[in-house]
């Protein structure tokens, strides 16, 4: 059932997906059977619901989660990721696949510095030090951070949220993976930065066909960032489809009430958003 | 929204502040803005410009290098003991980082439950997780998650819990820190229709933080405009949006991404080079 309208393998071929947690009640399933391709180059938007399973199913792709029970096949590359060794698993992240964590501040080492954080994916791969250092302030500029020759040297708590979520994204990126999973990456960026940090990763998609796919709950960003979307909830894919299609005519009712459920400028101020409300039944992936 | 001789709910006046290590850049420099009982002002401008700082030394986290806070007319940088946390708790506040803001020692029915008891609002224990139960039935959460420890839910889910701790107590200001920006659509149109009703039925005033120029749109009547650790534009909202003062501002609202595909990318082109970002702190 999976769709797959983009030409050649695939870089990334998610079937059958399922993830469930242990529960005093028993295992609850949150992943319920995803399927969803992303070509190199690709730029693919994952939108939905809070608690859907978007986050569980980015991290399952990188083997992040020890409590996780997973089923189906996560090829990347053609190699199956849950039948890798742990061993293999760590040479994936970084070079492989790189990801942006939706949490910036839980994601970095408040004892390290901002630089030897964003440098690492660089060091351990033999490239030396002062090359490292050069690349992570040229890339950290292109990220807007000011003055990044200066602030390399700064520790997270120094910077603002949205400097922090730019080291995040810096981190990810800096060994160029073949594959980017984004997480909710500029979600404490103000409008222009984050135009400029969308720039970056369709950069890095068009000249290095890095894969992107992109998790956001921003419709806007979606909009101009992503060729085809897939629409999550309750652990399922309830619709996917190419950007223009998806905004123009949702086929499914989930989709249609999320594109109603965003404030415009345009609107009358304090008009009722009145989406309805995910019943929070036990066992139900809220 | 002041009603004539009671005093805002929220003054500040004239805060500065700066941080070791950066060579006379102020991250707040020289802010003044008032709140009024109920009223929502919204404070939005580039990544740091000194927001959550300047909202850090609102809610006495962080000691302002100069200026007041006054709150309910009350100086509070000077307050201490009992009366100063009697203010405090008018004031609470949902921080930035949903994911380090909870300890992630403590069950959801602590985390929202500890004011309750802290403020001695409900010492008795069962009426006390009703009261929980209730406060997390507001944000779209229930019964079923009172023992769950933060861990284990998603990155709104988590937002939620930290804006129903900072309701618990049921303050007369507060201040959230891009409280929706990691909440998908559907459940950010539920919080934000629950501030407007909080507004409306009890009173609550905000303080609120956010790039979503919409979102800011959609619930404040009066906005902020920070660059550079200054406010450089106040106003009211229509003002703001239609005719905006500052340059910078401008620049903002023509930044605003639109859920319009085509639009999107007709836009593009024009809005692409924004090379050599200019720097808050190093204007100075
Ligand atoms: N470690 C865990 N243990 C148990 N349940 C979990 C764990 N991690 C996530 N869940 C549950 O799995 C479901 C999916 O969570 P996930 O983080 O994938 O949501 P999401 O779609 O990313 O939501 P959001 O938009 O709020 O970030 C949620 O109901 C969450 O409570
Ligand atoms: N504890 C600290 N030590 C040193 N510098 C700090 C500290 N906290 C903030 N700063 C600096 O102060 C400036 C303002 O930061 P602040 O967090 O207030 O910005 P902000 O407007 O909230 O930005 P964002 O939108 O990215 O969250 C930044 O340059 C930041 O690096
Ligand atoms: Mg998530
Ligand atoms: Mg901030």
């Amino acid at each position: 059932m999976s769709a797959h309208p983009t030409q050649g393998s695939p870089l990334l071929d998610i079937r059958g997906l399922t993830v469930s947690y242990p529960t005093p009640q028993g295992p609850a399933q949150v992943v319920r059977g995803v399927d969803l391709a992303v070509a190199p180059g690709e730029r693919v938007a994952l939108v939905g619901e809070s608690g859907s399973g978007k986050s569980v199913t980015a991290r399952s792709v990188l083997r992040l989660d020890p409590d996780a029970r997973t089923g189906g096949r996560i090829l990347l590359e053609g190699e199956d990721v849950l039948e890798m060794t742990p061993r293999e698993v760590r040479r994936v992240r970084g070079a492989r696949a790189g990801l942006v964590f939706q949490d910036p501040l839980a994601s970095l080492n408040p004892v390290k510095t901002v630089g030897w954080q964003i440098t690492q994916p660089l060091r351990i791969r033999g490239v030396g030090r002062r090359e490292a250092r050069r690349r992570a302030v040229d890339l950290l500029g292109r990220l807007g951070v000011a003055d990044p020759d200066r602030r390399f040297d700064d520790h997270p708590h120094q910077f603002s949220g949205g400097m922090r979520q730019r080291v995040v994204i810096a981190i990810a990126v800096i060994a160029e993976p073949r594959l980017l999973i984004a997480d909710e990456p500029t979600t404490a960026l103000d409008v222009r930065v984050q135009a400029q940090v969308l720039e970056l990763m369709e950069d890095l998609a068009r000249e290095r066909g890095m894969a992107v796919l992109l998790i956001t709950h921003d419709l806007g960003i979606v909009a101009g960032f992503a060729r085809r979307v897939a629409v999550m909830r309750h652990g399922l894919i309830v619709e996917e489809a190419d950007v223009d299609r998806l905004y123009a005519s949702p086929s499914h009712p989930y989709t249609r009430s999320l594109l109603d459920a965003v404030p415009r400028i345009g609107d009358a101020p304090g008009r009722r958003l009145g989406a309805p409300v995910p019943a929070t039944t036990e066992g139900e992936a809220l | 929204m002041n009603t004539a001789g009671e005093p805002p709910i929220l003054e500040a006046r004239n805060l500065v502040k700066t941080f070791p290590g950066q060579a006379g850049t102020r991250a707040v420099d020289d802010v003044s803005f008032t709140v009024g009982r109920g009223e929502a002002l919204g404070l939005v401008g580039e990544s740091g410009s000194g927001k959550s700082t300047t909202a850090r030394c609102v809610a006495g986290l962080v000691r302002p290098d100069s200026g007041r806070v006054l709150i309910g007319g009350q100086d509070v940088t000077r307050a201490r003991g009992r009366a100063l946390r009697a203010t405090r708790r008018r004031v609470q506040m949902v921080f930035q980082d949903p994911y380090s803001s909870l300890n992630p020692r403590m069950t959801v029915a602590e985390l929202v439950g500890e004011g309750l008891y802290v403020h001695g609002i409900e010492p008795d224990r069962a009426r006390r997780r009703d009261r929980t139960v209730q406060i997390l039935e507001t944000v779209g959460l229930g019964a079923e998650h009172l023992d769950r420890y933060p861990r284990s839910f998603s990155g709104g889910q988590r937002q939620r819990i930290a804006i129903a701790r900072a309701l618990a107590v049921g303050p007369d200001l507060l201040i959230c820190d891009e409280p929706v920006a990691s909440l998908d659509v559907s459940v950010q149109a539920q919080v934000l229709d629950l501030f407007c009703d909080l507004r409306e039925k009890l009173g609550l005033a905000l303080l609120f933080i956010a790039h979503d120029l919409a979102v800011v749109h959609h619930l404040c009547g009066r906005v902020a405009v920070m660059n550079s650790g200054r406010v450089v534009e106040l106003g009211g909202r229509e003002q703001v949006y239609t005719a905006p003062e500052h340059p910078y501002t401008r620049a903002l609202l023509d930044a605003v991404p639109v859920p319009d595909p085509a639009a999107e990318r007709a836009r593009a082109g024009a809005l692409r080079p924004v090379p050599a970002h200019h720097d808050p702190e190093e204007t100075r």
